[in-house]
């Protein structure tokens, strides 16, 4: 339990002391790209109720006389500007920037339960449903409490009108997180469902318990 | 002490009146005036009754030399205020002194279908030689509510509309007047079933042939809010009251091109106010309302008695006028000269007659009759008619000479074709069953002998118009100058479908502005449309002399009207011409946005009218292609306004007597149009990527205080709340078309 413990020490201080992730802008076709941003500039991304207000303009990229807006898909700032490509073609797919946001509460859980839990990742791109045995359990007895044994059936993948049953080939344990709708196409590598081994369950809703009251955001 | 009491709550109220109708506590000390008035209120117990009296006198001095002061220059933008004041008069105020008894119908406070929407079955009694006669009316209005947050301040939504014309049809299943109050500053803009604009174009389309006498009183008639209730035989407005095509604070909004959550300049809107001619005076002299009831200078009040006295004996009036004009010329007269003598000592006790107001059949189709004219006249002589005199006869004269033609040709040998044809018809067919019998076997074994290839099953004559059609190689001809670009474009779903980036002379010249991925229209020119819909060289225009202008000298107008004209090479925001469509002759009404934003004024309204006409003389289909449409143009007022029941009126004529009338959407097509003479077609589409509806987003947020997903007008939403029936691709237009002729037409094209 204490080793347990240091790691989950250890995972804190590591995001504390960077609470930071980097966006990525890359260019989507090639054209003279002119930068309307310059570094450690505050931007924000999309607003409003559907997301419908675009971000703040960060750079014109001009192919063929057709200038297209490419705006900040989040908020924070920009970390790092090429900006000796300012006025020069460049190629697609190039990174010009990255936009440094903070994480939230919820995307620290996120990202340090992929870390923790044993993910069950989607096999293809399709539509994924609970097996009917474990949907029954799901309906009973919270998120938590529902077993996944080696082998066991777990979900049903649907694609091109053939249901192809899902098999559960990794270590025992509760269904911790649920990451798909059932239904809802799911890309190919998504994650699934998170399991947890029964014996790592408290340490993990440990963790949980102390980002939510310790984190500030 | 309890009189000088009750004097300082009035007096309060009077200065609170004040700062209302001035807009600001500043001018003239309004503020100290009202804090000292509260303050005697509070102090009344520590002063002695002389003080006290000697100083509510010289508070009332004060605020009534105040008042005599504002009166002597209300501007429009202050009547705007008293309209707005929460001491004006509501409906509930007519209700309760105006009529006798009353009982609301459909609804109760907040236990309503929409609140701001108030129908009641009312009695009103006048006197005539000291007996007392009672009438049944209904009285439909807006009611602004007295700080009730449900009413909307008096905003109907479409519900509430549907509400009004329910009961406008129950008064004429019972043969009884309706009294109409408009207290609204708009429609309530939101376009769930039934719709701001549709359900407008509704009410208008059944007020048109309502077969009841209909009177309405304006005392804030705000835009297409107004008309929903306002078309009418009779239409009285409050001295003090507004009429307006849009709020003062809208139209500077757009004048000065004020961006979103910016303050408008109150210069800005008072000068708006002015330019709209909005009062009750500027709207009798362009025509727009029959008759003007005094209220005190400024404006009635919920207690104001003496006006109400007079606002029942107006509405009386009203009605019996409407009432006595579908009798006899002679009887008229008599009534409205006595009236001119009587109205000079004020409102007078007693009436001379008795009026019934229940109408035979004869004198319905008069009511109607005159209705149609009341509103064919609307806006007339606001308009230029670019036409020599010498040609003006000539104009009529082949006018005249083609309705006989028509009425000929249709009213009299049609008929006639017809049931000669009906004759032959059943006599063959009867007969064939006959003759059948007779030669069936003899057949039979012919057939049996010498078998026969399946022939050609001959097609329905609208089938042999169709398979006359080679309408792909015409049009290929024409391309978008659009296209003569070397450039690249965006589709603006690229990110959601994944499209490519399209070369435009591609895009506006082989696809025809469609995005080849996910179908996207891009707006194109509407002389693509002229060229691409109708066969070639088919298009003859008519009324092209009929020119908009700038009748109420709106400042600046005129500049952007000679730019329009410069630019466009045309006189008015609408196209009115003949055509055929694969062979089909039909009368086509095109609005185009790149005349004033394709914006209706008299001139639109006017061509609009007599495309119906034209339509209904020579039998013809009409169809209205809305390329853009902005609404109703604010530089002409109310001008504009009345273009709604005005176009409506010559819809709904041309539709009773047989027509045809197809209405397309395409790009943008909002407001007073879409709520009038566009809505109220029962066939009505629209074309891919095309927006339709009654207010844009930011008046919607501004109004409704709530914000709207970026798809909320599409052509695909319309479709989905019941507005349109169908969504066509631009480059199906003409097949559809076509289709919709041949399918919703029948084999005539004219129902009768």
């Amino acid at each position: 339990m204490k080793s347990m413990d240091i790691n989950l020490n250890d995972l804190l201080r590591r995001y504390r002391a960077h609470p930071f992730e980097d966006y990525r802008v890359e260019i989507p076709h090639t054209g003279v790209v002119t930068f309307k941003v310059s570094e450690g500039q505050q931007v924000h991304g999309p607003e409003g109720q559907w997301l419908h207000r675009p971000g703040t303009l960060l750079c014109l990229l001009d192919r063929e006389r057709n200038v297209k807006h490419i705006t900040a898909p989040c908020s924070g700032e920009v970390a790092q500007i090429r900006s000796d490509l300012d006025g020069l073609f460049v190629e697609a797919g190039l990174e010009v920037l990255s936009i440094r946001y903070r994480l939230g509460k919820e995307q620290i859980i996120d990202r340090i339960l992929t870390e923790v839990l044993h993910l069950l990742p989607a096999p293809q791109r399709a539509r994924y449903f609970f097996a009917p045995e474990i949907a029954s359990k799901l309906e009973k007895r919270p998120q938590g409490e529902v077993t996944l044994q080696q082998g066991d059936e777990a979900l049903v993948m649907s694609l091109m009108k053939r249901d192809t049953p899902v098999y559960y080939d990794a270590v025992p344990g509760v269904i911790f997180k649920v990451y798909f709708r059932p239904g809802g196409i799911v890309e190919q590598g998504a994650p699934l469902l998170g399991v947890c081994p029964p014996e790592k369950l408290q340490y993990v809703q440990k963790i949980i318990q102390r980002i939510k009251t310790e984190w500030e955001e | 002490m309890a009189d000088s009491g009750k004097r300082l709550v009035q007096l309060a109220d009077r200065i609170a009146y004040l700062i209302d109708v001035k807009g600001s506590c500043e001018w003239a000390n309004l503020k100290d005036l009202l804090e000292k008035a509260r303050g005697l209120r509070e102090s009344v117990f520590d002063m002695t009754e002389d003080a006290l009296r000697f100083e509510i006198e010289r508070i009332e001095e004060r605020v009534s030399f105040l008042e005599e002061r504002v009166a002597e220059k209300l501007t429009p933008a202050e009547t705007v205020n008293i309209v707005r004041s929460v001491q004006r008069f509501t409906l509930s105020d007519i209700l309760e002194n105006v009529y006798d008894s009353y009982t609301e119908l459909g609804g109760d406070g907040d236990c309503n279908v929409d609140p701001a929407v108030v129908v009641a079955r009312a009695t009103v009694t006048r006197r005539v030689k000291r007996r007392t006669y009672s009438h049944q009316v209904m009285v439909i209005g807006h009611e602004k509510g007295r700080g009730e947050e449900f009413r909307n301040g008096g905003c109907a939504k479409p519900w509430g509309n549907d509400k009004a014309l329910r009961y406008m049809k129950v008064a004429e299943t019972e043969g009884i007047p309706i009294h109409f109050f408009i207290f609204t500053p708009g429609s309530f803009p939101i376009e769930d079933f039934p719709g701001a604009a549709q359900q407008i174009a509704r009410n208008l389309y059944s007020m048109a042939v309502l077969r009841v006498p209909t009177v309405s009183f304006i005392s804030e008639g705000g835009s297409g809010g107004a008309e929903a209730i306002g078309l009418s035989d009779f239409r009285l407005m409050a001295s003090r009251g507004y009429y307006s095509v849009i709020s003062p604070e809208g139209a500077a909004a757009i004048e000065g091109k004020i961006r979103e959550g910016q303050k408008v300049p109150r210069e800005l809107v008072e000068h708006c106010a002015t330019q709209l001619h909005i009062t009750a005076r500027d709207n009798l002299s362009l025509g727009t309302v029959d008759r003007v009831v005094n209220e005190p200078p400024l404006g009635a009040r919920r207690e104001d008695y003496a006006f109400f006295r007079r606002l029942r004996y107006e509405m009386i009036r009203a009605t019996d006028e409407v009432v006595l004009r579908t009798k006899s010329f002679r009887a008229v007269r008599a009534y409205a000269l006595k009236r001119q003598s009587q109205e000079a000592k004020g409102v007078p006790e007693d009436f001379d007659a008795l009026i019934s107001w229940t109408l035979d059949d004869l004198e319905i189709e008069r009511l109607l009759e005159l209705r149609a004219k009341k509103y064919r006249v609307m806006g007339k002589g606001f308009y230029t008619e670019n036409r020599s005199r010498l040609l003006r006869p000539l104009g009529g004269a082949r006018n005249l000479a083609r309705k006989i033609y028509y009425e000929v040709r249709y009213g009299l040998l049609r008929p006639h074709k017809r049931n000669v044809q009906k004759v032959i018809e059943e006599v063959s067919s009867e007969g064939s069953v006959f003759f059948r019998k007779v030669t069936g076997p003899v057949k039979a074994a012919y057939d049996f002998m010498f078998p026969q290839p399946e022939g050609e099953v001959k097609p329905a004559r609208a089938e042999v118009q169709d398979r006359k059609s080679i309408f792909v190689e015409e049009w290929e001809t024409y391309v978008s100058p659009l296209a003569n670009e070397d450039r690249i474009v965006t589709c603006p779903n690229a990110a959601r479908y994944g499209c490519l980036d399209l070369w435009v002379p591609d895009l506006y010249g082989e696809f025809c502005g469609v995005c080849s991925t996910c179908g996207h229209h891009f707006p194109l020119e509407y002389r693509w449309y002229l060229e691409y819909l109708a066969d070639k060289g088919s298009v003859r225009e008519f009324n092209a002399h009929v020119a908009s202008g700038n009748p109420l000298k709106f400042e600046g107008f005129d500049a952007r009207l000679r730019r329009d004209r410069a630019r466009t090479g045309r006189r008015s925001g609408i196209i009115t011409f003949d055509a055929r469509v694969q062979g089909i002759r039909v009368v086509v009404a095109m609005l185009f946005g790149d005349f004033r934003n394709g914006t209706v004024g008299a001139a639109e309204g006017e061509k609009f009218v007599r495309a119906c006409d034209r339509a209904r003389t020579t039998r013809r289909p009409l169809l209205s292609y809305v390329h853009t449409t902005g609404g109703i143009r604010i530089h002409e007022g109310t001008l504009g306004v009345v273009q709604m029941p005005k176009c409506t009126l010559a819809v709904r004529e041309y539709v009773d007597s047989g027509g045809l009338y197809i209405v397309v959407y395409d790009n943008n097509s909002y407001a007073g149009p879409v709520a009038s003479f566009l809505g109220c077609s029962p066939y009505q589409f629209a074309i891919r990527s095309s927006r339709i509806g009654f207010a844009g987003p930011r008046v919607i947020r501004e109004t409704t205080g709530e914000d709207v997903p970026p798809d909320y007008h599409s052509a695909k939403n319309a479709l989905r709340r019941g507005h349109i029936q169908g969504i066509w691709d631009r480059r199906d237009f003409r097949k559809n078309l076509h289709d919709a002729l041949i399918t919703m037409g029948g084999p005539h094209l004219y129902y009768k």
